[in-house]
């Protein structure tokens, strides 16, 4: 019986030449990650070890940017305690506010996350670079201080569902419909404690971004990670931002899977998840009623980067957004948000009358930076809809792609691109 | 380990960790403020009616969402001695042995266990007593080393405890 891609990456880390679903194992990390909301209780648990600081000064990353810029003073002595930690244990990979991205947008870019990879994280979107072909999981602060500490985690093998891409999406069909449609069909709860492996032709056709997004997403189906082969795209991607070396894992042809489906990305259409779970989606077909909206963020780990940028100006071209909307735009890392300025991006957003904003997590968790009021609607291209997730337990998310997302703010009610002329 | 006895408070599926402890309170890291909030988006009343070895128990994917181990954190502040569900968002399953709040799998009495009854759970078998209904449930046992991890009150205890 073979392995799958993930584990392959697993038993390669764990010094195993096999592993199987199920079996518990210790693995060697290559990065461990925290923000400003999961560091500090991490730190407080790593100060309580008899340890002798961190395992690996240069594999460790710190990114505030949940509550950042500062949002109170509470928030303000969290990022304190972040940067005193890694001032006072030389982290090579912290980023203050100037450098700092949101981190699941910033670590690809920034090369720390390549192929082959095992990567934890104390934030449930860590699942992102598995777009790169790396095994990378979300866990909590405890987990997150004993990699600081050990350079290891204990994982239960994971068994998988393999997803068969095949054919070319269409025009305003992205990655995020690609996801918004899986997590429909099998649930939230679809892959719990599994793998998410993408396979087939189809891939060819997806973006970088596009693949960081469905990566990114496998969690709202429960999913211990996501994971993409590694293709011709994804080498130039890495050569393009990291000098690391990468390793390419493959699954073996007689790899089992707990379940295999095959979706026609040509037969998508922009999908959009009513409240309050990511798996209640419809596509704007099956929309039949208007739905007036009162904000639209367009942004976060899910979709802040520079084609989901691209895909929003586009919309918002010559165009304003609806009276009383509020349209909130925040390019994910300040690489994206320079080149969304060279390339004209942040004009078309603040002509078409929307704001930009600096990067941070903000209103996606219900921070700051857009919260909603009693009874107020979004459409956002964040990855959660849940009650009281942007702010008032009686306000309503609706997720979405950019295109959607954008279309919307200039109609003022849930809409695709292809209504608007 | 010391079996958990308490009145139950019961929810349904996919109770996220937002509304276990929403984002709005995550800028403190203190158990008792995060306690002060626990499940304050989906249940009012619960941090006024709860009382220390209280048990709750839900049906599928409990705790899914973010990996705050804030949530876990909050609930075991509150007083809650054991959470019962159907399944676990795996994060959530991790971060609750990790801080030592005892978790237990089983269908069974999560979906036939109502709220208010008087439950007892004892660790080391696995059982699940309804001492309202008189019913028992085989729910999962812990290994050994997640018993000790939990007994410790919590992964780090555990680690320097070696």
């Amino acid at each position: 019986m073979g392995m799958t891609m993930t584990q392959k990456i697993l038993a390669a880390h764990a010094g195993l030449d096999k592993v199987e679903a199920g079996q518990l194992i210790e693995a060697d990390l290559d990065l461990v990650l925290g923000n400003d909301i999961t560091s500090p209780v991490a730190i407080k648990e790593m100060e309580k070890m008899n340890t002798e600081g961190v395992f690996d000064k240069d594999k460790i990353a710190l990114v505030p940017d949940h509550f950042v810029p500062n949002k109170d003073i509470k928030s303000a002595e969290h990022c304190k305690c972040v940067r005193e930690f890694a001032r006072k244990n030389e982290i090579t990979n912290y980023f203050e506010v100037g450098q700092m991205g949101i981190e699941h947008a910033l670590l690809p870019e920034k090369g720390l996350t390549v192929a082959g990879d095992v990567i934890i994280g104390a934030d449930s979107h860590t699942c992102t670079y598995g777009a790169l072909g790396a095994f990378s999981t979300g866990v909590g602060s405890t987990d997150m201080a004993a990699g600081m500490a050990t350079g290891k985690a204990w994982f239960k093998v994971p068994s998988a569902i393999r997803f068969n891409l095949v054919g070319k999406p269409d025009k305003w069909v992205s990655g995020k419909d690609v996801i918004l449609h899986i997590i429909g069909m099998i649930g939230v709860d679809g892959a719990l404690y599994k793998s998410m492996e993408f396979t087939g032709s189809g891939i060819a056709n997806l973006t970088m971004d596009d693949r960081f997004t469905i990566a990114n997403m496998a969690i709202e189906a429960g999913g211990k990670n996501g994971i993409f082969p590694v293709d011709e795209l994804a080498i130039a991607y890495m050569k393009e931002h990291s000098t690391r070396e990468y390793k390419i894992y493959e699954a073996d042809e007689d790899a089992v899977y707990d379940e295999e489906y095959t979706i026609d990305l040509s037969t998508l259409r922009p999908t959009v998840a009513f409240p309050h779970l990511p798996e209640n989606t419809k596509t704007i077909d099956e929309i039949k009623e208007d739905i007036p909206i009162d904000q639209v963020v367009i942004g976060s780990c899910t979709n802040g980067r520079l084609d989901d940028l691209r895909i929003a100006a586009k919309v918002l071209a010559g165009r304003h957004v609806a009276e009383g909307m509020r349209c909130i735009v925040i390019p994910a890392t300040q690489a994206i948000y320079l080149q969304a300025m060279e390339e004209g991006l942040l004009k078309t957003f603040i002509e078409a009358g929307a704001i930009v904003s600096t990067p941070t997590c903000g209103p996606c968790l219900g921070g700051y930076m857009g919260i909603l009021a009693e009874g107020e609607r979004c459409v956002s291209t964040t990855n959660r809809n849940f009650v009281g997730r942007m702010g008032h337990v009686d306000s309503e998310i609706y997720l979405a792609s950019p295109a959607v997302a954008a279309a919307s703010a200039v109609t003022g009610k849930i809409s695709c691109p292809c209504q608007l002329d | 380990m010391k079996a958990a006895k308490g009145l139950v408070f019961k929810y349904g599926d996919n109770v996220d960790t937002d509304v276990i402890i929403p984002a709005r309170y995550l800028n403190s890291s203190d158990p008792a403020e995060l306690a002060a909030h626990c499940m304050e988006d989906i249940d009012k009343e619960f941090i006024t009616k709860v009382h220390k070895g209280d048990i709750i128990v839900a049906t599928k994917n409990f705790g899914c969402g973010s990996s705050r181990e804030h949530a876990p954190i909050a609930i075991k502040a509150a007083g809650v001695s054991c959470v019962i569900a159907e399944t676990f968002a795996r994060i959530f399953y991790r971060n609750a042995i990790n801080i030592g709040l005892p978790i237990v799998e089983c269908p069974e009495a999560a979906k036939a266990i109502e709220a208010g009854d008087e439950v007892e759970v004892n660790f080391d078998t696995g059982v699940i007593t309804d001492l309202t209904k008189n019913t028992t449930y085989q729910g999962q046992a812990f290994p050994e080393f997640m018993q000790k991890i939990i007994a410790a009150e919590g992964l780090v205890n555990y680690i320097n405890q070696k």
